[in-house]
Parts: C-alpha cells; structure tokens; sequence
C-alpha cells in the first residue's frame, strides 16, 4: 500500500474511467481490477458511470484531436477535491505513437496529472497502486 | 453533427463518444420515436492515432510494437496478419513449429477474447454476477498467456518470418491444466449463457441480422457466422498451421439446428468458439513438429534484405471479431514500407448495427451494440433531443434501462 495511507479512510473512493483514444490494452486491465482475481470493491473502489459523481478520474490513452475538448469537459464536471490518474505509456509520454499528427497529449499538457502508472499496458497490480497513491492525496486535502 | 430533419413525432439521440465502460469512443447518432429506434447512424475517427502514417516511417520490425498497439485485446492477430503481409512480399517461408506456436497464441488470445466478451454482454443486461464469474475464468487464460510470453496483454512474441518465443515441453503441463480448466467449467458457461431464463429473454428475437444483410454490408466473424453465413478465413483459406488442422465453421445450427441471427445466436458462435479453440491448442499440440523458430534471426540481416524488397504483400487472420487484413508495399529504397494499410474487423461489423438496431428498444442499445463485440465505446453522455429540450442521459442511465427491462422481463 502507498505511503502514508491511513488504516481507516472517511469515504469510499470513486472512480470515473475516460478513454482518450487507447487500445483498450489499459481499459481491460482497469476492468480486471475490478473483478475477482484483484477485487477493488472490497476497498470501495468502484467505477461509476457518471463524471459528477467521481472522485478520482482514471485516463487511458494518448489524446486524440477530436477527444481534447471531451477529456477537458469530463475534467471539469467531477467535484473538488479531485485527482487525476494517467494510466499507460502512451497517456504519459505518446509511447509508439508519439510522432503521430493527430495526438494532442501527453495527458499532462491537457489536464493536470496527479499519479502517473507507467507500462504498456501497467498490470492490474500497478492500477491500483496508483488509486491508493491518489487516495493519499485526497486524504491529505481533505485534512486540511 | 448531421442536420437530419426531425419530424414531430421522432427525436435524435446522440450517444457518445465518452463511455466509461471498456472500448475506444465512437459515437452514434440514433432517431428515436418513443422507445422504438427509427435509424440508427455511426461515426467514427475518435480514436485515430494514424497509426497506418507513423508505420510508414518506421521498419517493419519497429511496426509489430505499433500493430500490436492498434488494439489491446487482438494483439496477436493484428502482429500475424502484419508479419504475413511482409512475408507475403518478400516469399519468406515460415518455420513449421512457429506457424503451430502462431495458432496456439492466436487460439489463446480467441478464449480470452470471448470470455472477456461473454462477461461484457452480462454486464449489459445487469447480470453482474455472471461478469466476474467469467472474467475469474479469464485470469486463467491470461495466468497461461503470461507463462507462455511474459505478458498479460501485450505479448510481443510475433517477428517477422516466425515467433520470439518456443513452447517447451516443461511448460505443457500448466497449458494442460488450463484447458482442463476451460474443458471443466464449459459446461457451467454453457448453462450459465445457454439455458438461463434471464439471457434468454433479452437476447432471443433481439439485434437480428439476416444472411443477406450480413451477406451485403460485408460483416465478418462471429456476427456473420451467426446469421448463417459460412465465412471463416482459417477454413477458407487456410493459413499457418490450420490447414493441418480438423474443425469446421461454427453456425448457430450446429447447436440448435436453426439460424435466426439474433443476439442468442451470437453468444451460441462464441461459446462454441471458445471449446473450438481449445480442441485446436490441443491438437497443435498434439502435432507440432521439432525445429527452427525464425526464419531469419538476424534483425540487421533482415532489414538489409528488406531494404532491397521490392513489391506488395497481402495478410489475412482470423481475429476474434473477424477477418483482419494487412498490406504493405514496398518499393525497395528504403527499410519503410511505402504504403501500410490495415483493415480490422471491428469496421465491417459496425455498419451491420445499422440494421440490427432498427426497431429496436432504446434499452437494448448496449446489449445489441455488445453483441457484435465491437468496440462498444460510447454511451456515456447521451443527450436526447426532444422539441428543442434538451435532457440529458448518461452511460448509467441507459444501462439503468436496460437493467429495468431485464426486471421487467422477468417478473
């Protein structure tokens, strides 16, 4: 578990999941942390189908042209405190595709990351890593 | 956006192209009279990474990485259909014992594929339970597709003229256990998808494709088969190993002994499917002969003679969703193929939507859209058009209706 994570947590956290244009490689592994082998809803981690009712949003994915404005969009409507994970190479850094024209990423120029999980695509293992990295944080503004 | 003139009594529902749920964003847009869809209509291009432009300015070998990555779930079709294009341009002639390890890897990468599907059309109709008991069994094939290549998804072991990695007869054992695994709880899957009251009621008589639409608007896989159409490249024209190898096409009427192209008919093609690949890693297994794994293993020596190849090449693999096809040219002044084209199987069996949506409930949008295991990527935001109000709908509303129709259904 991540440093300074602490053994009770005032509320479960949400995720809310965008696809920016990315394989699907990051996307099923996000899905198979959720299922049984990993099980993340035994720590009230779940995904949520609605931006506004997220905690944490999770972006795969290097950034289409045509999905910037989306990526912005969803950023905004999710309430403060927020964080932000970037999953996967190509969100992080354009990994094979990062001459292509019509990428507009990495994440980070669009929107401000606050975990980034590197791999293409990270193991179930390192999502969640990357929750709990975030979760710190949320715990930490909410102190506050 | 099209301007399509709305009368008073249809509406537009756009859907997407956010959709938290699994594939890349496309978005629709659908005229809807009360809860009947009246047309249905696609648009793509969300997800354009130009791939196909980056390719041609890089060697073919450095292009492997980058079809793997046009998708994460047919990651080894997309690198066998490339590797043969380049192949077929240069006559390199590949090793037997790496064409059957190319059909035990692509056989895997089936199972997981439909499994991963058959939990993903659960989900759409609100049978959670059903979602993770498959994806448990899914963990299975992947703990099997780590051991084999090193890793879960990506599994970068196709090169050009043959594979990266052996099968050695130390690790038959672990393959054995998973298929036995598979063999075991087929039954439950079977049971669990075939005779249940729940499933079926959503998806018989539901997303019906006839033989001549599938027939004229070109669908591919396990959508076409399901409406009866005999079309399978492995059969057709056999490549790899497959033509050493005994199975058939899978139509829903060697089940049930009729075809009705609806959505029950395409989970019938997937689960044989799944049993159909597993008889196919054993027999491979069974089969394969001793010897060399790449043609040429000296990558410089490879894309010396690349370099001087001139000429095109054509590739064709059945992935899990369909005919996937790859072309190169090359021109023989450099190592960068001239022109890389790539046409994946998900394009063919999106326009079929278009027919099978027709008439059909809102809330059998995502259960219909899921069952062409397309890249069903959309419907988060969703907003319904009505009179010039504007209401506004998301991914868990729609999926709300579908659940409630289940319930419906069932009591």
């Amino acid at each position: 578990m991540a440093k300074g994570l602490p053994k009770s947590f005032k509320k479960s956290l949400w995720a809310y999941h965008i696809n920016s244009g990315s394989c699907n490689g990051c996307d099923i592994e996000i899905i198979a942390a959720l299922c049984p082998r990993y099980d993340v809803e035994r720590f009230g981690i779940k995904l949520v189908g609605s931006p506004r009712h997220a905690d944490v949003l999770l972006i795969t994915g290097p950034v289409t042209r045509q999905m910037v404005d989306k990526v912005k969009r969803v950023y905004e409507q999710i309430p403060d405190p927020k964080a932000v994970i970037c999953v996967g190479n190509c969100g992080n850094t354009g990994d094979v595709f990062y001459e292509s024209y019509n990428l507009v990423g990495p994440i980070d120029n669009i929107i401000p990351v606050d975990v980034y999980v590197i791999g293409c695509p990270p193991r179930p293992e390192a999502i969640i890593n990357a929750v709990a990295k975030a979760w710190v944080k949320l715990e930490t503004l909410e102190a506050k | 956006m099209k301007s399509k003139e709305a009368t008073k009594t249809t509406y537009r529902l756009p859907i997407g192209p956010i959709h938290p749920a699994l594939k890349e964003p496309v978005m629709f847009e659908f005229e809807i009279d009360g809860e009947r869809i009246v047309d249905a209509d696609v648009y793509l291009g969300q997800v354009h990474r130009a791939i196909e432009w980056t390719g041609m300015r890089r060697n073919p070998i450095q292009i492997l990485y980058l079809a793997e990555r046009i998708c994460g779930i047919c990651s080894i079709s997309h690198p066998i259909a490339f590797a043969r294009a380049v192949e077929n341009a240069m006559d390199i002639e590949v090793p037997a014992r790496a064409d059957y390890i190319r059909v035990i890897q692509g056989e895997l990468e089936r199972i997981c594929s439909h499994v991963l599907w058959a939990g993903v059309a659960a989900h759409e109709i609100g049978f959670d339970s059903v979602l993770f008991l498959t994806w448990q069994m899914r963990e299975k094939a992947l703990d099997l597709t780590e051991y084999l290549t090193g890793n879960r998804i990506t599994k970068a072991i196709i090169t050009i003229g043959g594979v990266r990695r052996d099968v050695t007869k130390d690790q038959l054992p672990k393959i054995y256990e998973t298929l036995n695994y598979f063999k075991d709880n087929f039954e439950k899957l079977r049971h669990m998808f075939l005779d249940d009251k729940t499933f079926k009621m959503r998806s018989q008589g539901v997303g019906v494709l006839t033989k001549k639409d599938a027939l004229e608007l070109c669908a591919v896989g396990p959508t076409t088969r399901a409406s009866g159409v005999k079309k399978d490249v492995r059969v057709d024209q056999a490549y790899c190993a497959y033509g050493d190898l005994d199975f058939d096409y899978i139509t829903p009427d060697v089940l049930t002994g009729e075809v009705n192209g609806d959505v029950y008919d395409r989970i019938i093609v997937r689960l044989l499917e799944v049993k159909q690949s597993i008889d196919l890693i054993e027999q491979c297994i069974d089969k394969m002969p001793s010897g060399e794994l790449v043609s040429e293993p000296k990558i410089p020596k490879l894309l010396a003679t690349i370099k001087k190849t001139k000429g095109e090449g054509f590739g064709r693999y059945e992935a899990p969703r369909g005919e996937c096809v790859h072309y190169v040219k090359f021109t023989g002044e450099s190592d960068h193929p001239y022109t890389w084209k790539v046409r994946a199987s998900t394009y063919n069996n999106i326009l079929p939507w278009i027919p099978m949506l027709k008439g059909e409930q809102i809330a059998d949008i995502p259960l219909v859209a899921a069952s062409t295991d397309p890249c069903m990527s959309c419907t988060n935001r969703v907003a319904i058009v009505d009179s010039g109000k504007r209401y506004e709908m998301n991914k868990e509303e729609l999926h709300r209706l579908s659940v409630e129709k289940t319930r419906r259904l069932m009591a």
